[in-house]
């Protein structure tokens, strides 16, 4: 009974720490941004896009605009692919095939970042400044990249949500004499309609919190893109591009940085959770 | 929606409802919550232990040297500690990288013996004791196929200021200039705008942004309409430096002071003290080791 008690104690101490060091985290990154913020004027950071903090300007305007388009491009490219995806394993096919093909997409999510970002250097970089213009590396390359990224995400979050759905539903809906078509598209998609929102908001997640890829493909300007072909840099990308030099002010804008992607990734994570919980 | 709402939900005593299985949030990795969070647990107790085992500044035993900075001057640093520690073998000397103001920290701080610094010290630094110890060129590079040989001073900063933005300005055929340069904080960069850019002008925001010499390179490589600047000692056959008011880079013109984009590696310290610190740095000075930093491509300092 003892030694149960003290397993207890153990895991509670185990599971606090864990809590501990992700609280512990964003003290640290508060306190470290927020005096930059007290010190240019919230406004000055949000609204402007002059970066260069060496000089004292931090707006990072251009690349909030940049991390949005990045990830919208992401989605557009990402989502479609991945529910499709989804639809056909969980709906369309015989159960060898559902076996040997979701854990080899599953695969796809260990595949570190880097080897991503380097073969959109190698492959994709110069065929997009081949045939499209520009300097290859994009916000084209970024979202294409990303957007193969989010596919395991989004399509295993989607079976799980389409497997979900009750047999009854689709039993109900092939006996009023509905094809298989029209049973996902009017049924069964609607049903499984939360679940397939989290997993395009963590996909989501998922692409706007992305780093090595992007600064690898995305170029890093520090422009407001104004086409696809722009190479643009993400709030991502500034931290981990800035940070080894980064002292006192400049490190702070940086943290700061950190502190805008944290409310973002947070208010993503809250909207799914929310949507989950309500159905 | 609706339609399965009424059809299901509306039939009273309809007992299979019981067996729906209830959606529930997906676990991603396939870990239970336990064992994700002592995995957690667990790696942050082995970086602790790495991080008081590997630790600069932890063991300063008298053989140890630390030598922390600059990401451009620490391929030499190593070459120069490997052949040192080949003749001294009871000698250990940890070079890390972290960048000019990081290296300049942790000399001030004393967690590293010395720092590595690519840039000057500013006054506020100035109460630290630097030992230059080799001049490195910086060069302007473009692909292999420009046949672009000569720029001005003036005209470098006015494409990195993206007011020249095209090809044509140089009688090429009309394509706009693909600017590369490096990141904020970077020393090369530092160096660069101390050298090209003056007090006012500053690095247009379309400029290509990359975090180092080796993928500004890779990139002039392989865009013919590129351009950047690197540290001259890692120009490779890949790409061309071109001449700078027709001065080219070469180890004489740098040495001469005739080539202009020159800027200094520094070693710095809180205070040289006769000891294994002293000894490397006089290592370095000596002619053994200038020549070694010659043979990488810098300049060194003596004459």
């Amino acid at each position: 009974m003892k030694k149960e008690l003290f397993i207890e104690r153990v895991l509670f101490f185990l599971a606090l720490s864990s809590i501990g060091s992700l609280l512990l985290i964003t003290v640290f990154i508060f306190l470290e941004g927020v005096p930059l913020i007290a010190h240019t004027g919230l406004d000055n950071f949000l609204f402007s896009s002059h970066w260069a903090p060496t000089r004292g300007h931090f707006g990072i305007l251009a690349m909030i605009i940049s991390s949005v388009f990045v990830t919208l491009g992401a989605m557009v490219l990402g989502v479609p692919l991945g529910l499709a995806c989804a639809i056909v394993l969980a709906e369309f096919s015989p159960q060898p095939v559902k076996t040997v093909l979701k854990p080899t997409l599953e695969l796809l999510a260990g595949i570190p970042s880097v080897v991503y970002g380097f073969l959109g250097v190698v492959w994709l970089v110069p065929l997009i400044r081949d045939y499209l213009g520009g300097p290859g590396l994009s916000l084209l390359a970024a979202a294409v990249i990303l957007g193969i990224m989010i596919l395991p995400t989004v399509i295993s979050i989607s079976i799980d949500a389409l497997s979900a759905v009750p047999d009854l539903y689709r039993d109900g809906s092939i006996a009023l004499g509905a094809t298989n078509w029209q049973t996902v598209r009017r049924v069964v998609l609607p049903a499984a309609s939360s679940g397939i929102i989290t997993a395009v908001i963590l996909g989501m997640g998922r692409a706007i919190g992305e780093t090595m890829a992007v600064i690898m493909v995305a170029g890093n300007a520090l422009k407001i893109p104004t086409s696809i072909l722009d190479p643009v840099r993400t709030l991502t990308s500034n931290i981990a591009l800035e940070l080894a030099y980064a002292t006192g002010r400049h490190r702070e804008a940086l943290f700061a940085t950190g502190i805008v992607l944290f409310i973002i990734i947070m208010i993503l994570n809250l909207t799914a959770t929310v949507i989950t919980r309500r159905r | 929606m609706q339609y399965y709402r009424h059809a299901v939900d509306g039939r009273p005593g309809f007992d299979r409802m019981a067996k729906i299985p209830k959606y529930t949030y997906p676990n991603l990795r396939g870990f239970s919550s336990f064992r994700r969070c002592s995995i957690l647990v667990l790696a942050l107790a082995c970086l602790l232990v790495w991080a008081c085992l590997v630790g600069c500044g932890q063991k300063k035993s008298s053989e140890n040297i630390c030598i922390a900075g600059s990401t451009s001057v620490q391929p030499f640093a190593e070459k120069l500690a490997e052949e040192y520690m080949r003749e001294h073998p009871r000698m250990r000397i940890d070079i890390q990288g972290g960048g000019s103001s990081a290296g300049v920290l942790a000399a001030q701080q004393g967690v590293a013996d010395l720092g590595a610094s690519s840039r000057e010290l500013t006054p506020e630094e100035k109460k630290l004791q630097e030992i230059p110890i080799a001049y490195d060129g910086i060069a302007i590079i473009v692909n292999k196929v420009n046949p672009l040989n000569n720029l001005s001073l003036e005209q470098i900063r006015q494409i990195f200021q993206a007011k020249i933005t095209n090809w044509s300005a140089f009688g090429q055929a009309p394509h706009p200039i693909h600017v590369i340069t490096r990141e904020e904080g970077s020393g090369t960069r530092n160096a660069f705008e101390e050298l090209v850019m003056g007090e006012h002008a500053e690095i247009s925001p379309v400029a290509l942004v990359q975090d180092s010499n080796g993928s500004v390179r890779e990139i002039v490589a392989n865009d013919p309409y590129a351009m950047g600047y690197i540290s001259m000692g890692l120009v490779d056959p890949r790409v061309k430096a071109v001449a700078v008011d027709g001065v080219p880079p070469t180890r004489q013109t740098v040495k001469s002071g005739k080539y202009k984009l020159v800027r200094r590696f520094l070693l710095v310290a809180k205070e040289l003290q006769p000891g294994p610190c002293n000894a490397f740095v006089n290592y370095i000075l000596s002619p053994e080791g200038q020549s070694l930093l010659e043979s990488e491509g810098l300049v060194g300092v003596g004459d």
